[in-house]
């Protein structure tokens, strides 16, 4: 009889403990604390150093709240001061002198001086930074130290995109006595510092009480990683989460729609949808091919098919917080005739490889492009290849394709189409010459040749923009401040704060 | 019975062999150069070789293997290149983790099908045990992610009884452990238990038809008392054989059911370190996971000796 209680009995407790449980819950719910938050993200990062680990996930967390750049970038894809108070530009453009910010101080107690500014740019052309990213500082020749608040920057030629590229992670500011152990203690002097690193669940971020600038409202905020979406979405029902960021599964949003406790936004990235064409090799050599392409997909319908209309149509690979935006999506309108006739003057029907990395919105896409293409005599071959490695490797190494579909998420990577030896396969000597002559110039002269670059790449059909990505937050709705726009990498958490 | 042990442990030491053999040989065709997925697509070939030779990935494969595999022996994980910490200790961490999952996983399964099942079995020729046996022939045939999801949107959304994801160790806020960890149990355990009940009724069948049961009830105990104290000890023999199966089970579904529950154990661990390809890492865990099959099947063996004394003679 023992065994049979013992069993018995085990059940029982089992019982119990569910039961206790549930009415624990039911009864003590705490107050929301309202002076933290919690976001949920996608990809955790595997340690905390962005000078020998590339990806997104590191100065998503990390940049503009734990670390500072001498600028940043505001809402609106500025560049504006951050621990440069100011700055001015010599005349032949090659000298930046910054003014910097007098009472900042590291989270290890160290003051902020123009040493460590000496210090941080020297370190990433040092063998310390090993990502490719490394390369954005490049053109510096030499870093002066005038004053403890006064810093040159001398650059070996003019580079308008050196200045943009200190907004991000490769102009983080760092202490010389804060790098030992830059993959688990970052020591920055942002507003934040690292509380808690809870390995494979989340990253908690601690205010500061000794920061320079403006205190944040939130005293905790913390990143907590979701790998599954309705994980994600079930968390902030159930109040376990506050915010969803960069919210992908577009078509399960209605759950959070309809619901006043739930706030939606939409706004842009830097993530331009691209079909890409092999410009190099194979039949889309022929620009009549590819403007057949441009004008048979129905770009309009596939937004509203695969991302529930969110993002944006832009024609070419400039998202509107660029200063040299231009809408030119009306450049090919649907038109299949037109599409169908191009294919016959190119020699007739084709078939087409269209090999796509294994990513929902491509998978998507690329059903929508098939379809299309099939009504004006192209035959595309859909592909699917494992990212990133596969599709790395095949598409963007070997340059083994006809047509791919990728999310292109650096910001200006327009000048991607200026190196003939990119996947794209395009070499044309004047986009080339205008993208350096942009990059050299003033800011009028810049806007003109990238404005005149976006066009001709847009007139030579290189490659169909199918859209921009959304950028798409859910959260509680008595949470403001939460960023919406992706300008840069950081998800920026200093200006949250909850509705009182 | 000192021959058997031996026996297993040869098996035991061949299998480990093999695995490894086997878990190094697809980490080094899977595609993806660590040092690549570091430093970026565009970086320096420089820093790449650099790199490469920093994280070991440049040497040849057989002295790669060598020097992992002499680690292993000595109990020595390696030291993970993508976050620069000791393999061994983290495993370890997760290990402990997953092992809550699994371990309580097992206990609700054991719990609900022993009486599930004994009661259908004696119940076979009435209504409630054809409906008992429906209920968990209906559950074997949902997957445990399913359930997982289900169980999310009734208990942790709508009625918000517990959490819908996390992880706190029980030591740490005991309530707070139970509350996030009863969905994942339940999605492991009641699917679990589904199935087990199925072994536990026929078994129990096989018994009732036993002549030595019906001379147990002829010497005037109630049916009750004949199963319990000379059917249930026989019964038990093959629905062992099955529990070690349902360990390993268990073991594959916390994978899945800890990333739904975001739960920090080895299956979100091993998720991790694919992503990243920090492949020692993803090494060690499978040795890991081999490792805890094999205890498991050595403990069913030694289980079997316990429950039957027939095989302690021979």
């Amino acid at each position: 009889m023992s065994r049979f209680r013992t069993i018995a009995a085990v059940g029982l407790a089992t019982g119990l403990l569910a039961v206790s449980a549930c009415s624990a819950g039911s009864s003590a719910d705490p107050p929301e604390s309202r002076d933290s938050a919690t976001l949920a993200f996608t990809a955790e990062p595997a340690n905390l150093d962005f000078t020998t680990t590339d990806g997104t996930a590191i100065p998503q967390v990390l940049m503009d709240n734990v670390y500072e750049g001498l600028v940043k970038l505001d809402q609106n894809g500025e560049v504006v001061p951050a621990l440069a108070k100011s700055w001015t530009i010599s005349p032949d453009r090659r000298t930046y002198e910054f003014k910097l910010q007098q009472d900042a101080t590291f989270s290890n107690g160290e003051p902020f001086t123009a040493e460590d500014v000496k210090f941080s740019i020297e370190r990433v052309q040092s063998d310390a930074w090993t990502i490719s990213l490394k390369s954005y500082m490049d053109p510096v020749e030499r870093v002066e130290v005038v004053s403890p608040d006064t810093v040159r920057v001398v650059l070996s030629r003019p580079s308008n995109s050196w200045l943009f590229n200190m907004t991000t992670r490769v102009g983080a500011m760092f202490d010389p006595k804060g790098v030992s152990d830059l993959a688990n203690q970052p020591v920055g002097t942002g507003p934040y510092e690292l509380g808690e690193w809870n390995r494979g669940d989340s990253i908690v971020l601690r205010r500061r009480d000794d920061y320079w600038g403006e205190e944040p409202a939130l005293r905790t905020v913390t990143f907590k990683y979701f790998q599954d979406a309705t994980s994600a979405s079930n968390a902030l029902l159930s109040e376990g989460a506050d915010v969803i960021a960069n919210y992908q599964a577009l078509d399960a949003l209605a759950q959070f729609e309809g619901d006043d406790q739930f706030e939606v936004s939409e706004g842009t990235t830097n993530g331009e949808v691209v079909l890409a064409m092999n410009n190099a090799s194979g039949p889309l050599q022929d620009i009549r091919l590819r403007k057949a392409v441009m004008y048979a997909v129905d770009r309009q319908a596939l937004l509203e098919s695969t991302s529930n209309g969110m993002g944006q149509l832009i024609g070419s690979m400039v998202p509107p917080t660029d200063p040299w935006y231009e809408d030119l999506s009306d450049l090919y309108t649907h038109d299949p005739q037109r599409a169908r006739q191009l294919v016959e003057q190119a020699g007739g029907p084709v078939r087409l490889r269209l090999r796509v990395p294994n990513l929902p919105y491509a998978v998507a896409a690329a059903q929508v492009v098939k379809s299309d293409l099939s009504e004006v005599g192209i035959t595309a071959v859909i592909q699917p290849l494992e990212f990133p490695a596969a599709w790395l490797q095949q598409v963007f190494t070997n340059h083994s394709y006809d047509m791919s579909i990728i999310q292109h998420v650096e910001p200006r990577d327009i000048a991607t189409f200026a190196d003939p030896a990119y996947y794209w396969g395009y070499d044309n000597p004047q986009v080339q010459r205008l993208v350096a002559e942009a990059d050299t110039g003033t800011p009028q002269q810049q806007n003109a040749r990238m404005q005149e670059v976006a066009r001709t790449l847009a007139e030579d059909a290189v490659a169909d923009w199918l859209y921009l990505f959304p950028n798409v937050h859910v959260f509680a709705a008595d949470l403001n401040g939460v960023p919406q726009n992706q300008v840069g990498e950081s998800f920026d958490v200093t200006d949250l704060s909850w509705a009182s | 019975m000192g021959r058997m042990l031996l026996r297993r442990v040869g098996v035991f030491a061949v299998t480990i062999v093999v695995a490894s053999v086997i878990v190094f040989g697809v980490m080094a065709v899977l595609p993806g150069d660590p040092a690549v997925v570091a430093l970026g697509v565009n970086a320096d070939p420089e820093l790449l070789q650099q790199t490469r030779e920093q994280f070991g990935t440049d040497r040849p494969l057989a002295e790669q293997y060598m020097s992992w595999a002499g680690g292993l022996l000595q109990g020595d994980f390696g030291t993970s290149y993508v976050t620069d910490a000791p393999i061994g200790p983290v495993v370890v961490d997760r290990l402990l983790v997953t092992l809550w999952l699994v371990g309580l996983g097992l206990v609700v399964a054991v719990a609900l099908a022993v009486p599930l099942g004994v009661a259908s079995a004696v119940w076979h020729r009435k209504a409630r045990g054809t409906a008992l046996a429906a209920v968990s022939q209906a559950g074997m045939a949902v997957p445990a992610f399913v359930l997982a999801i289900l169980l999310v949107s009734i208990f942790a959304v709508r009625l918000q009884w517990v959490e819908s994801s996390g992880w706190v160790p029980p030591a740490e806020d005991p309530v707070e452990f139970l509350k996030q960890i009863a969905l994942p149990v339940l999605s492991l355990g009641l699917v679990q238990a589904a199935l087990l009940s199925r072994y536990v009724r026929s078994a129990t069948l096989d018994v009732l038809r036993e002549d030595y049961l019906r001379t147990a009830r002829a010497k005037g105990l109630t049916p009750g008392r004949a199963l319990v104290r000379h059917g249930l000890r026989n019964a038990s023999i093959p629905v062992v054989t099955v529990l070690g199966l349902q360990v390993v089970a268990l073991l594959v579904d916390a994978i899945i059911i800890e990333v739904i529950f975001v739960v920090p154990g080895l299956g979100s661990l091993l998720l991790e370190s694919v992503s990243n390809r920090d492949l020692l890492t993803v090494q060690g865990v499978v040795m890991v996971i081999v490792g805890v099959v094999l205890v498991v099947n050595l403990l069913v063996d030694l289980l079997y000796v316990a429950i039957d004394p027939r095989l302690r003679r021979s």
